[in-house]
């Protein structure tokens, strides 16, 4: 079957693809591009591993097309540091020792980080709904609500 | 039809490792050109924190900072032979591997120091910051980077080490069967306060008190990592985890992360962690392990809350609302 093009820009980068019909965007990322920051957990939406962030909004990438992002903004975890430092969201996961094994943090970070570009000063309830779609099998999730929550606060520190 | 209140404690001794055949643990430590030092391991750190705390004790053993040190785990073509990553046991039986090598290729680097500043080897001692000064007469010192292309590139000295730990095999007594399973137990103690719904038999824990003796915390934020998450892996071991819901018959079992639950983030119970420390006699800086043991009284715990709150004994995990509302209905003489 004849493969099909794909375009969009992933942190800041332009990016083209051509890809199987059907491709998910999580498997185009992955394999296709190299960046493996969103992880293939459950492959059907219940883990939050694969979160991305297209054009602003959360999404799981193993149940997006990639051909359904042609000119969209993607952004990954990969993208998040500037020049080698550490976004606040991923400084504030080292600082909680918010991470076990790693594999629900990227999730995690993408899910966190749509949370504070839309609630710079959530809740803790916000925050628990906000991880709610993500699984974590190490942490007890206490650590990675406690890091966003010092996120949040270091953000709105650095804006006053 | 109410909602009861029950309070449950719990307390477990648990072995550090295991040992029915004989437990050993390799490791090989060697430095680089430049006085950074590898160890090399074919133990696994799966998010535990291995790495880290096989570097700690290197350093500690060399006497170096611990960002000299480069950890190489869980290779089993390149690294030398270890048992596993199981039982609680990395921490105590390949840290102890560690300091053996460490200590065989320290006396290595102070025998070429000593050779650099011409001074006897047993004169000798580490600043922990990668010098190496004479005793007494701190003044007289050499860097261990400077060593180290010193045993490469004049001395010809390989500054590297060899351990082993091995916990071996303890048979049964003849006459009466007793045996020595393990050489070092952690401990934990966990008060559960839970809420029953005696009308939907569902559980809800409000708090999860534990106190942890785990013999020394090398790395004391990764122990309350551990902790926090074995605290709350114990809750979902004794309400919601099963891969047979009826077990022997294995119909109805999770097939996917649906299915097979744990509490989210939104199910968290008021969990309080305290930690004390009795070092361990055979443990590396005595420590012991607490990585499974963490996971474990809590499980008893609810299980008496719920005995507290409703009265009724659930001997089969998890504690299911199905469960709680078959032993009610049993416990007021109605046919299951």
């Amino acid at each position: 079957m004849a493969k099909v093009p794909v375009q969009f820009t992933l942190n800041g980068a332009e990016k083209a693809e051509f890809i199987d019909s059907g491709t998910t965007l999580l498997n185009t990322l992955r394999d296709k591009i190299g960046d493996t920051s969103p992880k293939g957990g459950c492959h059907q939406g219940t883990c939050g591993a694969c979160s991305v962030i297209i054009n602003g909004e959360l999404r799981l990438s193993c149940l997006t097309l990639a051909e359904t992002c042609n000119g969209a903004a993607i952004t990954t975890t990969s993208g998040l540091s500037e020049g080698g430092v550490l976004h606040p969201l991923q400084r504030a996961f080292l600082d909680a020792f918010a991470t076990q094994c790693g594999f629900c943090t990227p999730g995690m970070i993408m899910a966190a980080k749509v949370l504070l570009d839309q609630t710079p000063n959530p809740s803790r309830e916000d925050v628990v709904e906000a991880l709610s779609g993500n699984i974590c099998r190490c942490t007890g999730y206490e650590p990675i609500i406690q890091a966003v929550l010092t996120a949040a606060r270091s953000n709105s520190q650095n804006a006053a | 039809m109410a909602i009861r209140r029950g309070r449950g404690v719990a307390a477990i001794n648990y072995p550090t490792g295991m040992n029915l055949g004989g437990d050993p643990t390799q490791a090989l430590v060697h430095s680089t050109p430049t006085g950074n030092f590898m160890v090399t391991l074919s133990s696994v750190d799966l998010g535990q924190g291995m790495k880290q705390i096989m570097a700690q004790i290197c350093a500690e053993t060399i006497g170096v900072p611990t960002d000299r040190v480069v950890v190489d785990t869980a290779d089993t073509d390149t690294g030398p032979h270890c048992m596993g990553t199981f039982a609680s046991r990395g921490t105590h039986r390949a840290g102890n591997a560690v300091i053996q090598a460490a200590r065989e290729a320290r006396q290595v680097m102070l025998e070429v120091a000593a050779e650099e500043l011409e001074v006897n080897a047993s004169d000798l001692e580490t600043d922990g910051q990668g010098n190496i000064l004479v005793k007494g007469a701190p003044q007289k010192s050499i860097s261990i980077f400077d060593v180290a292309l010193s045993a490469h590139f004049k001395r010809g000295r390989s500054i590297s080490g060899r351990g082993m730990f091995l916990i071996p095999r303890s048979y049964p007594e003849k006459e009466t069967g007793a045996m020595k399973p393990s050489t070092c137990y952690a401990h934990a103690c966990t008060v559960a306060e839970v809420e029953v719904d005696d009308e939907t038999g569902e559980v809800t824990v409000l708090t999860m008190k534990n106190v942890f003796e785990i013999g020394r915390a090398l790395n004391p934020k990764m122990v309350e990592q551990q902790l926090v998450g074995g605290s709350w892996m114990g809750i979902s071991h004794a309400l919601y985890e099963t891969t047979e819901p009826y077990y022997p018959n294995r119909d109805h079992g999770g097939t996917d992360f649906n299915q097979y639950l744990m509490p989210g983030p939104g199910d968290l119970a008021q969990t309080e962690i305290i930690v004390l420390e009795r070092p361990s006699a055979d443990g590396p800086y005595g420590a012991k392990g607490p990585g499974e043991m963490c996971a474990n009284p809590q499980i008893p715990a609810v299980a008496n809350a719920v005995f507290d709150a409703v009265g009724v004994r659930i001997d089969t995990l998890p504690i299911t609302p199905e469960r709680i509302l078959r032993a009610l209905k049993a416990q007021a003489g109605a046919p299951n």
